[in-house]
């Protein structure tokens, strides 16, 4: 044996190491480091994946298969290796046991779900007694914007107010979802500094959803979830809009238009 | 072509059914002009049932199936033209004798298609009555005109096929070679004349403001979704047909007997999964296209499509690409080991591995999350602070481009494996490679980072087009210089076609059976978007089937589909075999008197 040669740890110990190494590391990162835990449907999704790149990397030549499958077919083969084998052949199939019971075991908890937060808007609803055509609804106030920023801003405070006698309650003083009442709700309340929520949307999208609110849903791809009140019942639909404004101006998202501005 | 003058357009018939699409109907309109009912309401009366079938399901499977195996014998033609022309070129007799193995494995597949394709008329008919009767007034020239077409694409390919050891050398191989392109040409305007009656009932055209239609044939064939879904299905159809034939491939490598027959399918096998991840890579970009013609016809539609009820399939589809970007990798990897100069490479590939893995988890984390109730209380909402950013479109693009990337770049490696560059200037040229590689990331990480999520959506949108193309400059430039650096290169030894492990041919079986699946589920969705409509907001679905199904119903029908069209697979690759024997039965037959 040629002693000069550097010492290495085996294949298969390595890639343990990997696959147990990147598992604990995203549990460290999120849930220790970050404080937002990885959801385990998500981390299980992830495993698989990093386990076929692990595989399919020490697998692609024929001495890298070779090596790393050689423990494993000792343990089955060797002679020598009976008592290990005796071990490893009672332990996993006690694991495979205590997973799959655990995984079965009956729970107080109810089904996970696929919510669906998207609605698809109809081309036109109806509110404050007459109807809107979504397509071409646009907010009245967003042009003062440009050309009356003093203007502009007064509705904005305007909808500040409307959002803190309201909406804050559920949604938040910080629009982040974490209003008081939001621990009592699920699906917990939107969170509108989130990338993907009112920055996704049309100023028209958010007009229909607020005014008509959780029963306005559609009926398509029903039941949804939602404890959104109908707002045109409390609040007008001049403030509607100016909340509308509050929102965007707050979170310093720009709602979603198809031209150039 | 004097069969397609019947539903051809008249100059300004475009411009004259547009005009409809928008106006009120005129009374003044042309006499000539056909006048159309509005779209029947049915009732559950109106739709025929068998006790014990569900008209539903059994038109889904038949449809699917019919277009799995018109989607491959579509598309193998394709390639076999190309192929036998670079024969021509080369005049190397092997690209001719693999030419004609791909085309007779799709013979078979054509009956099937032809068989399947009757079937499904026939439970449109039984099952969907007021609906094919509708559909086929307003499309009554174009689909005698299919019917046709049908006849004749089936005369030209028995004889490309049957004449192919006859047309063979001097002016009889151009004449082969044209019947090819014949049979391309009469492919694809099939299936562009049936991608029309798909796209009319999501996008119908020519309709006017009471929701009538009130066009002419080609008005209602050039719908807004017709040209996105035909170029969406013919560079889809290519990637999916190499897979097929590499599948084939695989089949016949791993039932080799001798060597020969190893090394001839394994260069077989490598040639189809070429195909199938050439056509691959810009398969997303097409299907981005749709995607957006999609919300620019109906932001319902997309919504419904994207962020509605069909999102998670959008998941699963990612989950399906990522396989399919990790097979075709993993099977080029392995396909290193012909190579004796493939060591020089091997120590890059685990990075290569890593930059497919970490991007292909960001291609498919979901922006709203599936949680446990205990979850969703920890992270205070269904997005998470962190990895929902993940969940959007310039996450996903930016991933994308990535994997598109660094698969080019292991199929570079491959092909450098045994090759010793001879060019002075070698270093120079992989430095700028390098260099390109490495400025092209960082290019694509700013438009998906900064356009991404600090700028409008309109911008955010648009920051996509110049991601794709920073990767089409790198892989077109990159092309370019490995091109001129290993010209007259010298090979390190002869390559060692049948030198591969049996698991490789495992990745081009799941390079077949996720793209089958994915073809599945994705034509699911895209039909499924039209929700409680025959044709979208038009003609309304009045059967008891009016409902979107759940998920888990539509995976488990998808998934049938996909066994059963796999069983057939396997079994036009049986037949393929048994032809090809010969048995000498002693005794059985008389013994003839000389």
């Amino acid at each position: 044996m040629n002693t000069t040669q550097k010492r290495r740890i085996p294949l298969l110990l390595q890639m343990a190491l990997v696959i147990f190494g990147t598992y604990f590391g995203f549990i460290l990162v999120f849930d220790v480091l970050l404080g937002q835990l990885i959801p385990k449907s998500l981390l299980t999704m992830y495993m698989v994946f990093v386990v076929s790149g692990v595989l399919m990397v020490y697998t692609f030549t024929e001495e890298g298969t070779r090596e790393l499958t050689a423990p494993i077919k000792a343990l089955v083969e060797d002679p020598s290796k009976r008592n290990i084998r005796n071990v490893v052949f009672v332990i996993v199939p006690l694991l495979a046991g205590y997973y799959t019971y655990s995984s079965m075991l009956p729970s107080f908890d109810p089904p996970t779900e696929l919510r669906t937060i998207h609605p698809a808007p109809p081309n036109k609803f109806k509110a404050y007694g007459k109807s809107f055509d979504l397509t071409k609804l646009e907010n009245p106030y967003r042009k003062f914007e440009k050309e009356d920023p003093a203007k502009f801003k007064e509705h904005v405070r305007e909808g500040g107010d409307v959002y803190i006698k309201n909406c804050q309650y559920c949604h938040g003083d910080k629009l982040d979802g974490k209003g008081p009442y939001a621990p009592g709700l699920n699906p917990t309340p939107l969170n509108f500094q989130d990338v993907g929520t009112i920055a996704q949307l049309q100023e028209s999208f958010l007009f229909w959803r607020i005014a008509t609110g959780g029963p306005g849903l559609p009926d398509e791809a029903a039941p949804w979830i939602s404890s959104m009140p109908i707002w045109e019942n409390f609040i007008t639909e001049d403030e509607t809009w100016k909340v509308i404004l509050f929102l965007y101006d707050y979170t310093g998202r720009r709602p979603r238009t198809w031209e150039h501005e | 072509m004097f069969m397609l003058s019947a539903f051809m357009p008249a100059a300004n018939a475009s411009e004259a059914a547009a005009t409809a699409s928008t106006a009120v109907p005129d009374a003044a309109a042309p006499a000539t002009k056909a006048i159309f009912p509005p779209a029947p309401k049915l009732t559950e009366a109106d739709y025929p049932s068998i006790k014990g079938v569900n008209a539903r399901v059994v038109v889904w499977l038949v449809a699917q199936l019919h277009l799995w195996f018109g989607a491959f014998v579509v598309a193998v033609p394709m390639f076999v033209f190309i192929i036998e022309a670079i024969g021509m070129a080369t005049r190397e007799q092997r690209y001719d004798k693999m030419a004609y193995e791909f085309i007779k494995v799709t013979i078979t597949a054509y009956s099937l298609t032809a068989l399947l394709g009757g079937l499904l008329s026939f439970c449109l008919i039984l099952f969907y009555p007021d609906l094919f009767q509708y559909l086929a007034l307003i499309f009554k020239e174009s689909m005698f005109a299919y019917a046709l077409l049908f006849f004749a694409e089936s005369a030209v390919l028995y004889i490309y096929y049957y004449g192919w050891h006859w047309l063979q050398g001097g002016n009889k191989k151009w004449v082969h070679l044209t019947l090819g392109l014949l049979l391309n040409a009469f492919g694809l305007l099939l299936m562009f004349l049936a991608n029309a009656w798909t796209t009319f009932m999501m996008s119908p055209a020519a309709l006017d403001a009471a929701g009538v239609f009130n066009g002419d044939t080609w008005a209602a064939i050039h719908n807004f979704l017709w040209n996105p879904i035909n170029l969406h299905r013919t560079v889809a159809n290519v990637a999916y047909g190499g897979s097929i034939v590499g599948a084939y491939a695989a089949f016949k490598f791993l039932s080799a007997k001798n060597k020969e027959e190893r090394a001839h399918y394994d260069w077989m096998g490598y040639n189809a999964n070429f195909i199938a991840i050439g056509a691959l890579l810009p398969l997303p970009f097409a299907g981005y296209y749709l995607t957006a013609e999609m919300y620019a016809y109906s932001q319902q539609m997309g919504i419904t499509l994207m962020g509605g009820v069909f999102a998670w399939i959008f998941i699963i589809q990612a989950v399906l690409i990522g396989a399919l970007f990790l097979s075709a990798n993993y099977y080029l990897w392995c396909g290193m080991g012909r190579s004796e100069g493939a060591h020089r490479y091997n120590h890059w590939i685990k990075y290569i591995a890593v930059v497919l893995v970490v991007s292909f988890l960001v291609w498919f984390t979901p922006h709203t999350l599936v949680l446990t109730n205990s979850e969703l209380k920890d992270l205070g909402g269904p997005y998470h602070k962190y990895l929902g950013v993940l969940g959007i479109m310039p996450a996903k693009n930016t991933a994308v481009n990535f994997l598109i990337l660094f698969t080019y770049l292991s199929f570079m490696f491959y092909r450098r494996s045994n090759k010793f560059v001879t060019v002075s200037w070698a270093k120079v040229g992989n430095a700028a490679q390098v260099a390109l590689f490495v400025a092209g990331s960082i290019n694509i990480t700013i438009l998906g980072v900064y356009h991404g999520y600090f700028t409008n959506t309109v911008i955010k949108i648009a920051a996509s087009i110049p991601q794709v193309l920073t990767t089409l400059v790198i892989i077109i430039v990159s092309v370019i210089i490995d091109a001129l650096m290993y010209k007259g290169a010298k090979d390190v030894a002869p390559l060692r076609w049948g030198r591969m492990p049996p698991r490789s041919q495992y990745a081009l079986f799941l390079l077949a059976v996720s793209f089958t699946w994915l073809m599945g589920l994705m034509g699911y969705v895209r039909s499924g978007i039209r929700q409680h409509w025959h044709v979208y907001n038009m003609f309304r679905d009045g059967s008891p089937d009016a409902f979107t199904p759940g998920l888990d119903y539509v995976a488990n029908i998808v998934s049938i589909g996909t066994i059963i069209f796999m069983a057939m697979v396997i079994f036009v690759f049986w037949l393929s075999t048994v032809s090809g024997k010969h048995v000498v039965s002693k005794g059985y037959w008389k013994e003839q008197q000389a």
